[in-house]
């Protein structure tokens, strides 16, 4: 198998063996917020103990007096009362009305999202509708419209925060819960006699854990915007000290004093960052999967000579030697590049950034030419390579995949990471027939204008000739009425005819090579072998070189000049294909066409 | 389309209907506790059922709101407790200055937002990390406290422009803008954070389907890939994403309001709030309501346009 590789100087210690707390604290964000948070939930606990003065204590004589200048450290404000002991004080009715948001919003929210996701169909129906009704309110707009009814209850308010915002857990925990509930270890939980509730909460709520948590860190910080915001608006209680009620005051003041705002507002703003910090910390330290990995370009030119090295001593540092398995040079495949070699490829190593630390090679030293005229079948079993292989011909390798060496010449001339070069050749040198033809055609244009457009991109001709051309061409792989066709958009048309409007478009600028991607694996049978058809009759007529990616060892025999095998990132055997079929060299050839005949 | 339109207006006045009876539901559910804020907490209770009697507040919410759909349907909302006006007059003298300040805020946090969202998707790497970081500090800061410091810096400190107050239009449209400026600011500030990062992701979605794989196979540019692609793909997203910031958008105005005094509708919930005057309340929500579900319809109107497929479904 293909072992992942640690890469890099830290690799034995990588942030991906961490434990889910290492890593938040690793972050410096999350690090910088965990500290802002305590430090936070300290003061609020020991507030009685901190603050300096009463904070309803009036000194008028330290009315609006500036900071740093009294015994009132921050100040003192309109009603000459201590700024920083009110702030102080505020810490506590802050911290429980966001706890008392994030407590209703997480029972409402994960008891419904767990009973609508493990029990499906009405329950889930009719919890669904509320969600929806429920968020379609203006949350902020309905707590004001309530004042009348709740009074100046800063609690109650958020309270009902908490029901607005529940939604969000609901959806969360019923996602998560609907996709648990199909796995097989709840139904084996089923059969070995567990109990409904039981098995909702062993398994279950492990499985939403790290989502409710990360979600949390943002509610809260949220909770903390909006109840300032109500008190700001005059909706608190005006007898205790809230952040949102001293910029409230502080704001009416502002001409007399205008540096009375700043300090409540520098608080709510860093008590809210660090909550949405933290969330987005957390969010990196217990899903990291969820963040694909791009190597930057110093670790990718790393990994690349680390290759080059493996490459110079392959016996030392390889445990799979790399040319043992290769087919036998003296089929003419591996010595030198033929002379009528349209595409030759050499030692292509092509790799992806797996897990956090760790490093998966997928296509590991793939030989392979394709003489002019000749149709090349690459055969293996999904996730043998053989589509890596073809994209990284192409240069249409996902972003974050890496090649790490090897030569690419088409034409005589090396393509292999070369962009401007690639940007020559592919469309109009080199044609591509996709997989799966109805994900393939822009969804909003029509056939004719993007097959035009295409076409025009390469070729200079005018839009008439394009359109002629692309007519015949239509006409040509079996859609008789092309006009009407090109007029349509994709999801107008069936499957096998998207795929010939596929191929027309990869045919259409004359290119020499077309890879070919399982052009036919989307398709019913019949179609299938109408598709092989016409690129056998294409190749005939143009002289195409075809390199046809697939698994199905029918089509290989039925369309291919000569194949190579694809298994785990290597090609393990080339060879003529009436060779191929009539006896293979390598034992996973033989093992291919064994189970080809079982099933045929 | 035709067909289509009209079934999203359907559903859209049901789900206007729905909200609407949910927000009374809740305003209306303590009809003493409302004739007791209007009273104080001084008056007795046989003053505080006798209020409430007047006001019809003692009977059951359902036929309460029976009566004010009933009301509505007919372009009545009702009157004031305190002025006796007819609400649907109160609230509309309102309507010009929040649509003014929804509307220009709308635009800005579209432009804004797509520009940003697109290029932080397209471009990646450093630039596309430095956008989402932007973005979520952005996202974090509440509205009101931009709104605060933009008070405290341009108009109070270097005295660029007017702290409060508004201008109508017709008075005079260059201190109208001045005056709508700073609100304007806030506003977009507080909402270009979230929208970008939905545009981010509604970009990057299209640049990782098939098909764009398949154009580059083609030989078509980057540039033209994205232009004449990606944006036509990712334009459909997009409106919806805006359709639904409008509530977000809402929530940022009503407080903005109150910061830069200005005579919104904002303004008018909030200070008929904390009188009581409930029927005005109703007012302002209900407005509130048609916005946002309008807003939705459009968005899902336009997307139909751009997209083929939607249509059908």
């Amino acid at each position: 198998m293909t072992e992942p590789v640690p890469f890099g100087t830290s690799a034995a210690t990588g942030p991906g063996s961490q434990h889910p707390i290492r890593r938040l604290l690793r972050n410096p964000f999350g690090l910088a917020s965990l500290i802002v948070l305590t430090a936070i939930v300290f003061v609020a606990i020991l507030a009685p103990w901190l603050a300096p003065f009463d904070p309803n204590a009036s000194r008028p004589e330290l009315t609006n007096v500036a900071p740093f200048t009294s015994d009132y450290v921050l100040g003192g404000d309109s009603a000459g009362r201590d700024v920083l002991s009110r702030l102080i004080w505020a810490a506590r009715s802050t911290m429980l009305a966001s706890l008392t948001v994030l407590a209703v919003s997480l029972v409402i929210g994960v008891v419904a999202g767990l009973l609508a996701g493990y029990y499906g169909g009405v329950v889930q129906a009719v919890t669904n509708w509320v969600s929806d009704a429920v968020l379609a309110l203006p949350g902020v707009v309905l707590l004001i419209a309530m004042y009348a009814v709740l009074g100046p209850n800063i609690l109650l308010a958020m309270a009902v925060y908490g029901v607005l915002v529940s939604p969000i857990f609901y959806r969360l925990v019923r996602g998560v819960v609907a996709g648990v509930r199909h796995e097989l270890y709840i139904d084996a939980a089923k059969v070995s006699g567990l109990g409904d509730a039981r098995i909702l909460f062993r398994h279950v709520l492990r499985a939403v854990r790290s989502p409710v948590i990360i979600q949390s860190a943002f509610i809260l910080g949220t909770a903390v915007g909006i109840q300032a915001a109500l008190e700001f608006l005059g909706l608190g209680s005006p007898r205790d000290a809230s952040w949102g009620g001293m910029l409230d005051l502080a704001f009416r003041n502002i001409y007399v004093d205008v540096s009375g705002v700043v300090w409540p507002a520098i608080t709510v703003t860093v008590v809210v960052l660090a909550f949405v910090l933290l969330g987005n910390a957390l969010r990196d330290a217990l899903d990291p999967s969820s963040k694909r990995r791009t190597l930057t370009g110093r670790q990718a030119a790393r990994l690349r000579s680390q290759a080059v090295s493996h490459n110079a001593v392959p016996d030392e540092v390889v445990p799979d030697d790399v040319d043992t398995d290769v087919a036998d040079p003296d089929d003419g495949v591996i010595g030198d590049t033929p002379a009528d070699a349209v595409l030759s490829v050499r030692d292509l190593r092509v790799g992806y950034p797996a897990g956090m630390a760790t490093f998966r090679d997928v296509v590991q030293g793939v030989d392979l030419d394709v003489r002019r005229g000749e149709i090349v079948g690459l055969v293996g079993e999904s996730g043998s390579g053989k589509s890596q292989t073809a994209f990284a011909v192409l240069g249409l390798l996902p972003r974050n995949a890496v090649v790490i060496g090897g030569s690419v010449r088409f034409d005589g001339i090396e393509i292999l990471q070369q962009k401007g070069r690639l940007q020559a050749v592919r469309g109009s040198r080199i044609g591509y027939i996709p997989q799966e033809p109805m994900t393939n055609l822009d969804p909003t244009m029509t056939i004719g204008k993007q097959l035009v457009y295409g076409l025009r991109a390469v070729r200079h001709i005018s839009r008439a000739e394009a359109e002629t051309r692309l007519i015949d061409l239509l006409h040509r792989v079996g859609i008789p009425d092309a006009d009407e066709v090109t007029r349509r958009y994709p999801h107008e048309i069936s499957g096998g005819m998207a795929q010939r409007v596929l191929i027309a478009g990869a045919v259409a600028p004359d290119p020499d090579l077309i890879i070919a991607d399982e052009p036919t694996t989307a398709l019913d049978v019949t179609v299938q072998a109408e598709v092989l058809d016409l690129i056998r009759e294409l190749r005939d007529e143009r002289g195409l070189a075809v390199i046809m990616v697939t698994h199905d060892l029918g089509v290989v025999s039925d369309l291919c000049d000569r194949v190579a095998v694809m298994r785990e990132g290597r090609i393990v055997e080339s060879s003529p294909t009436v060779e191929f079929f009539g006896g293979p060299g390598h034992d996973y050839s033989r093992e291919l066409l064994h189970a080809a005949a079982e099933l045929g | 389309m035709i067909r289509f339109a009209l079934r999203r207006a359907a559903f859209s006045v049901l789900l206007a209907l729905g909200v609407s009876f949910a927000t009374f539901v809740l305003v209306f559910s303590n009809g003493t506790a409302i004739a007791r804020a209007i009273l104080g907490v001084d008056a007795t209770d046989e003053q505080v059922q006798a209020l409430a009697h007047e006001h019809g507040l003692d009977r059951p919410v359902l036929v309460q709101f029976g009566e004010w759909l009933g009301g509505v349907l007919q372009g009545d909302l009702g009157v004031s407790y305190y002025t006796g006006e007819a609400v649907t007059d109160v609230v509309t003298s309102r309507v010009p200055v929040t649509l003014a300040l929804l509307g220009i805020a709308m635009f800005f946090t579209a432009v804004l937002s797509a520009l940003l969202g697109i290029a932080s998707a397209v471009a990646g790497g450093w630039a596309d990390r430095l956008l989402q970081m932007v973005a979520l500090v952005g996202t974090a800061v509440p509205n009101f406290i931009v709104a605060i410091m933009l008070v405290m810096w341009l108009a109070v400190s270097a005295r660029i422009f007017p702290a409060t107050g508004f201008v109508p239009l017709e008075q005079d449209p260059g201190r109208w803008a001045l005056s709508l400026a700073l609100p304007v600011a806030a506003v977009v500030i507080a909402s270009v954070g979230p929208a970008s990062q939905q545009f981010r992701g509604a970009v990057k979605d299209v640049l990782e389907r098939d098909f764009v794989r398949t154009l580059r196979a083609r030989g078509i540019k980057p540039r033209a890939i994205v232009f004449r692609h990606v944006f036509r793909n990712a334009a459909g997203p997009g409106v919806i994403i805006l359709g639904l910031q409008i509530i977000v958008l809402m929530g940022g105005v009503v407080v903005i309001e109150r910061v830069f005094a200005l005579p919104g509708i904002g303004e008018l919930t909030v200070n008929t709030s904390l009188l009581g005057d409930i029927p005005v309340v109703m007012g302002c929500v209900l407005f509130i309501i048609v916005v946002v579900v309008v807003v939705n319809l459009a968005a899902d109107v336009v997307n139909a346009a751009i997209n083929p497929k939607v249509r059908q479904r």
